[in-house]
């Protein structure tokens, strides 16, 4: 497809977009909204797991900074992060609500048992951060320093082939 | 032991009354035990990589681990047996389980045929030697266990002038480096004249504390012996952190470091007395590094003294051959009493970083009154040897300020613990910068990780948006002319 076509899509997209935001936000406003959700985002763990009912860290950000959301909805990121978003957005800081997962488990990585695996390609989209590399009828596999241990690339495999390991890791000097 | 903030050029603390309980006699060798646990952590929390098997036999002074990106030197077996594990254990100083090589001693310290001394070093190349010392796994033996061919590999933009060979043991009770400069003064100067030969400096100071009167003499009399012009002793006065490298040459040069620099950049190098024994032993006799002076200290062991231990001796068999633990024993400590850590059991192996173990009781340690909220004295900063302001360090410290940590020079730290103990108020200054320091390290990685994970979701989202556009078009050119969305 010729990449002007491609283009022009994304820039209509991104218009539509933008135009909406505009529509609901005067500027000023709007910037400083965008600074403090860079500064909510910049304490999520990024794990992008959707555990706390958002699509990523970067929604779920904008959404307690609108007061859309509760600042104890992510367990990737500990007790720690709830406590710091309590800070940083001036609310009452509490643990995180186990409702939305474990927040002591500990990190994982994506590890594909790749004699199983059937190159059926259906991981590859489910990885929030492209961390999985394969095509088509090729066996597939996770690089695992970009991997985010999220596990949403469990689920759509079709032979279970995708595993969680701990991951492993420098220990801290004491 | 009572502490006050040293006045003059030097900052830093005056300790009075520390122990001096292991003094006495010289260091003889503590016995094997029969099964070693080789570490194979590095001080960094990396590990090396074994190269033996579970149920192979090794001979005293054969590779069993190396490490393939050259973080750390090689480590060698301590004696001559069976491979029995290779294991998770503790280790000392490090928060988990690192890997390590266990040895059951078959008592008969079979040799590695493969170990060769050089016969006169004077002919051989810089590179040459510098490889030896590598392959011989030998590391700084102060304690931070820096490899130390790469201390003193060439640089040529910062020609080295002075070789420090430092002799200045400044916390209490440790006397490993006192010990050694009084029964092996003759093998230290040799290591320092092969390190001489490989840096090309023209001359070496021996730095020793002024209260060490034997090891100064000792010394002395080896400089003399030795009928080298380019040694020299040097009297250091006692305070800590006198042995801090940065601190040592800023007393002997009148130089000050630059922060973030290395003592290179003002033409030193540092080395510990002990690491130039063990050139001298490789250099001798071939035998790599194996085992090294340990001090056993504190109330709380019936003999203290400073023996020869091989690497992977238990510290539990180390206390036995001290006498034993006397009953009131409270906390073993690895390290001196102002910067060591407190250890969970006795099960851990001496490793190339183990210079001391403290068996403390409550007389031994300084008794601390709760924490009082910090009155800006100004006594900490008056005492930090590395010219920081500690009373800032610790309210960004508390507030998790990582951007003000950095700023104060959080970096620079060397955590002595100085600070610490003269503060009026009995803030945990030391501790909370240890922890600090380690998050900041941590949160450094971390942040990158998570910058490299937003880039890459921001992508993918992206692209998404895009395919998804694009289906939709092409959707809609495909879709009968006249027909409406739903
Ligand atoms: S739960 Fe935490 S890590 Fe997971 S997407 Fe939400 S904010 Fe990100
Ligand atoms: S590989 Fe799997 S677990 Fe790892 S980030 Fe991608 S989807 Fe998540
Ligand atoms: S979904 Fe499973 S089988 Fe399909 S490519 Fe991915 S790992 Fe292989
Ligand atoms: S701030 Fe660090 S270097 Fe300075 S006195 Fe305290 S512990 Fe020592
Ligand atoms: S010594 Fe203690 S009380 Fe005095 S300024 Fe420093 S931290 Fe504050």
């Amino acid at each position: 497809m010729p990449p002007v076509v491609l283009l022009s899509g994304a820039a209509f997209v991104l218009a539509l977009l933008g135009a909406w935001v505009m529509q609901r936000r005067s500027p000023g406003e709007q910037n400083d909204e965008q600074t403090l959700i860079d500064q909510v985002d910049a304490l999520l763990p990024q794990t992008q797991c959707g555990q706390c009912t958002f699509t990523g860290c970067r929604p779920y950000a904008t959404a307690m900074v609108r007061g859309e959301a509760d600042i104890n909805q992510c367990p990737p990121g500990g007790h720690a992060t709830a406590a710091r978003l309590a800070r940083l957005l001036e609310r009452p800081s509490k643990p995180v609500d186990p409702v939305f997962g474990d927040p002591l488990a500990p990190p994982l990585v994506a590890y594909i048992l790749e004699e199983l695996c059937i190159g059926c390609a259906r991981c590859l989209p489910a990885c929030p951060v492209d961390a999985i590399l394969g095509a088509a009828r090729f066996t597939h596999t996770v690089i695992a320093a970009d991997c985010t241990g999220c596990k949403l690339c469990i689920a759509p495999c079709p032979v279970d082939c995708i595993e969680m390991r701990p991951v492993v890791h420098l220990a801290a000097p004491h | 032991m009572e502490v006050t903030i040293a006045t003059g050029r030097q900052r830093g603390v005056r300790l009075i009354g520390a122990a001096q309980r292991s003094a006495a006699s010289a260091p003889s060798a503590a016995s094997a035990p029969p099964q070693l646990a080789l570490s194979l952590a590095l001080p960094d929390g990396s590990s090396l990589v074994p190269v033996v098997r579970i149920g192979e036999y090794v001979r005293l002074g054969q590779v069993v681990a190396w490490s393939p990106d050259c973080e750390g030197t090689p480590l060698h077996a301590s004696v001559s047996g069976q491979v029995s594990a290779i294991e998770l254990r503790d280790a000392i100083g490090m928060s988990a389980r690192m890997p390590a090589i266990v040895i059951d001693n078959d008592g008969r310290d079979e040799r590695d045929p493969g170990l060769i001394p050089v016969a006169d070093y004077t002919l051989r190349s810089a590179e040459e030697l510098l490889a030896r010392i590598e392959a011989g796994g030998i590391v700084g033996l102060g304690g931070a266990a820096f490899p130390t061919h790469l201390k003193l590999a060439p640089t040529p933009s910062t020609p080295v002038e002075t070789l420090v060979i430092n002799g200045v043991e400044c916390e209490p009770g440790i006397q490993c480096d006192d010990m050694l400069m009084r029964y092996r003064a003759e093998s230290m100067l040799f290591g320092a004249q092969v390190m001489l030969h490989i840096v090309g400096a023209g001359r070496c100071v021996i730095a020793i504390e002024a209260d060490k009167p034997e090891a100064i003499a000792a010394t002395r009399t080896a400089v003399k012996a030795a009928g080298d012009a380019r040694l020299s002793v040097a009297i250091v006065p006692t305070y800590y952190p006198a042995g801090g490298e940065r601190q040592l040459i800023e007393f002997l040069f009148g130089t000050q470091v630059p922060a973030g620099g290395l003592p290179r950049d003002v033409g030193v190098v540092c080395q510990n007395v002990g690491t130039a024994a063990a050139i001298a032993t490789l250099i001798r006799t071939g035998e790599p590094l194996v085992s090294r002076l340990v001090t056993v200290t504190g109330l709380g062991v019936a003999f203290p003294r400073t023996l020869e231990v091989r690497l992977g001796t238990p510290l539990s068999h180390l206390i036995e051959e001290c006498g034993g633990y006397t009953p009131d024993i409270t906390r073993l400590i690895a390290g001196g009493m102002m910067m060591g850590v407190a250890l969970p059991h006795d099960a851990l192996a001496v490793a190339k970083t183990t210079h001391c173990v403290i068996a403390a009781t409550a007389a031994d340690l300084v008794p601390r009154g709760p924490a009082m909220p910090c009155i800006r004295c100004g006594d900490c900063a008056e005492a930090c040897p590395s010219h920081l302001l500690p009373q800032e360090l610790y309210r960004h410290a508390v507030e998790e300020d990582d951007a003000g940590l950095a700023r104060f020079g959080i970096t620079d730290c060397i955590e002595c613990g100085c600070c610490d103990a003269v503060c009026p108020s009995q803030l945990p200054l030391v501790s909370v910068f240890g922890a600090a320091r380690r998050q900041l390290q941590v949160n450094t990685v971390t942040t990158e990780r998570r910058d490299l994970a937003r880039q890459r979701f921001n992508a993918h989202t992206q692209r998404l948006a895009v395919e998804q556009a694009e289906r939709q078009r092409r959707l809609k050119e495909r879709r009968p002319a006249g027909r409406k969305d739903e």
